[in-house]
């Protein structure tokens, strides 16, 4: 039940082995090893400052500097950086120039190599945005700016998706129905979804798997096996109780 | 000192060199905007001073110096910034000043020296070689070409580093793309505008262009509008009064942007939404 030390797995399409990051000698992340297999749905919580966004900056080559390796599609990402074209990225905080001038349907585009507006269209549809593809971005509020990165990662048909607290500043209905969408994503359209959240009722509600954070890798594995052991949930509750977070 | 006025003889030479230029400013200038890095053809403009200088030193025709200097300088400072996390706007202070100071030096070395001879790096002058407007023409042409095949990769990077290298792009070689054609332009410029005056070409037609415009594409397209509107119009009016031709279309495109700002604060343009939905 805790971490995965499995080794090469050829259905893992992403691997991690050994991952450690220091800022300036500070360490963030500690020598963390798991795998993630086609299909999954990876829920990844932890704290602020648990270094979510730094594991993800380091999976989608922002980040160089670490140790220990990382695989996708069982080739280290160092040697190439392809399999960024089957990953879709939505950052934690997009920074939106109020006056950039582009619309909705040209930011989507950027991402594009063919300018395939289809393709564009569905997925600004997936996210309900299809209405205001010729507003300018910065006229946007941040909850929709954040629907249309969402819709921007999806462009391509990625594999993976890789969110990182996708619905902050969504609104509850709109979370509702983007949730769906990923869980859509994930059953139907095979998507491997690795998502980092602080709302656990919503973790538990749709990963299958759980990752849990802080520096360290404490837990990784079944959702289910997470969220009934209480054990593992005081822990939690423990390292992140500067977060206010409760799990009703 | 003379300024030069547009002669009748030189007219065709100006404009279809002064149109060739003011699309390449648009549009190389639109992105250093959008990258908040507006001042960068200035602190280009002021490196190739250097250049010029220095090519006047040693006695080497000085435009091709002036193009080295520039984008060697701008390239070296901006991999410095990366490594160091210098701000943008101090790179382009660092880069203006110690341009124009090496230049100065340079320029009180070099013996018999005459004003004239640098006067048209800093405020343009007539071109009236037709191997220079071919060159003009070539240089232009080219790196034209180029932001076709790369704008998107370009734009991605300018709108978002962070997702635009998470998808594959290489950010950082876009980036010295970038600047390596804005060094070309800013050298090519320079004959037209002179290094002082030749951010209004970077800038003002994509700043009023931006009042207006919804997307990238009308962006663009009303900015090189602008611009050769304004290079054009500058340089009959250079020619009808007898005045300087760079301080003429600087001071057009700066006519069209107050313009621009009236036009839209006084609600008689809203946007350029409503003529083209879907640029
Ligand atoms: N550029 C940086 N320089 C120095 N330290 C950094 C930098 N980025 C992050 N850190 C540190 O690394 C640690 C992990 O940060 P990270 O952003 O990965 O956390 P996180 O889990 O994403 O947090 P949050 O939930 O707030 O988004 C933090 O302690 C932070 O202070
Ligand atoms: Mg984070």
């Amino acid at each position: 039940m805790f971490i995965n030390n499995s080794g090469v797995d050829f259905t893992m399409i992403v691997d991690i082995q050994k991952l450690s990051v220091d800022y300036s000698g500070i360490k963030v992340l500690d020598d963390i090893s798991f795998g993630i297999a086609e299909g999954d749905f990876l829920g990844i919580i932890g704290p602020n400052g648990a270094g979510k966004s730094t594991l993800f900056h380091c999976m989608l080559g922002l980040r160089t500097q670490y140790d220990g390796t990382i695989k996708f599609f069982g080739q280290d990402i160092r040697d190439s950086r392809k399999y960024l074209s089957q990953v879709g990225f939505v950052p934690q905080k997009p920074v939106v120039d109020r006056n950039f001038p582009a619309t909705i349907r040209e930011v989507l585009s950027m991402s594009q190599n063919s300018s395939d507006s289809k393709k564009v269209d569905e997925a600004l549809q997936k996210v309900w945005m299809h209405e205001l593809a010729d507003r300018r971005i910065g006229d946007l509020s941040v909850g929709q700016q954040q629907r249309v990165f969402i819709a921007k990662a999806l462009v391509n048909s990625p594999k993976i998706l890789v969110l990182d607290e996708p619905v902050t500043g969504i609104d509850q209905y709109n979370q509702d129905l983007f949730f769906q969408i990923l869980g859509e994503l994930n059953t139907k359209e095979k998507i491997s979804i690795i998502w980092a959240s602080h709302d656990l009722d919503a973790v538990e509600r749709l990963a299958s798997k759980v990752a849990c954070l802080n520096k360290t890798l404490f837990f990784h594995g079944i959702s289910k096996e997470f969220f009934s052991d209480d054990e593992m949930l005081k822990k939690y509750s423990e390292t992140s109780m500067q977060m206010h977070m409760h799990h009703h | 000192m003379t300024f030069e006025a547009v002669s009748y003889e030189s007219i065709p030479h100006a404009l279809i060199s002064g149109i060739a230029i003011s699309l390449l400013c648009s549009v190389v200038g639109l992105f250093l905007v959008l990258r908040k890095f507006s001042l960068f053809g200035d602190a280009l403009a002021h490196s190739a001073f250097g250049g010029v200088a220095f090519g006047l030193f040693i006695g080497i025709y000085p435009l091709w110096i002036a193009c080295a200097v520039a984008i060697l300088s701008a390239l070296g400072l901006s991999k410095i910034r990366q490594k160091f996390d210098i701000s943008g706007d101090a790179i382009v202070a660092i880069l203006l000043s110690t341009g124009l100071g090496a230049g100065v030096i340079l320029v009180s070395l070099t013996e018999d020296f005459e004003f004239h001879d640098i006067e048209e790096f800093l405020f343009g002058s007539a071109i009236v070689d037709t191997q220079n407007v071919v060159t003009i023409l070539a240089l232009a042409g080219a790196i034209l070409t180029i932001l076709f095949f790369t704008y998107k990769k370009i734009l991605y990077s300018t709108f978002s580093e962070e997702q635009a290298k998470a998808s594959g792009i290489p950010v950082e070689k876009m980036s010295y793309l970038l600047i390596t054609m804005a060094g070309v332009t800013v050298v090519i410029s320079m004959q037209l505008v002179g290094v002082l005056l030749i951010s209004a070409l970077f800038v003002l037609p994509n700043v009023s262009a931006m009042l207006y415009a919804r997307s990238f594409k009308q962006t663009v397209i009303l900015s090189m509008l602008f611009a050769v509107s304004a290079t054009v119009s500058g340089i009959i009016m250079s020619y009808q009064f007898e005045i300087a031709q760079a301080g003429c279309i600087v001071l057009v495109a700066a006519a069209i942007f107050v313009g621009s700002l009236v036009a839209k604060g006084s609600g008689l343009v809203k946007t350029a939404g409503i003529l083209a939905k879907r640029a």
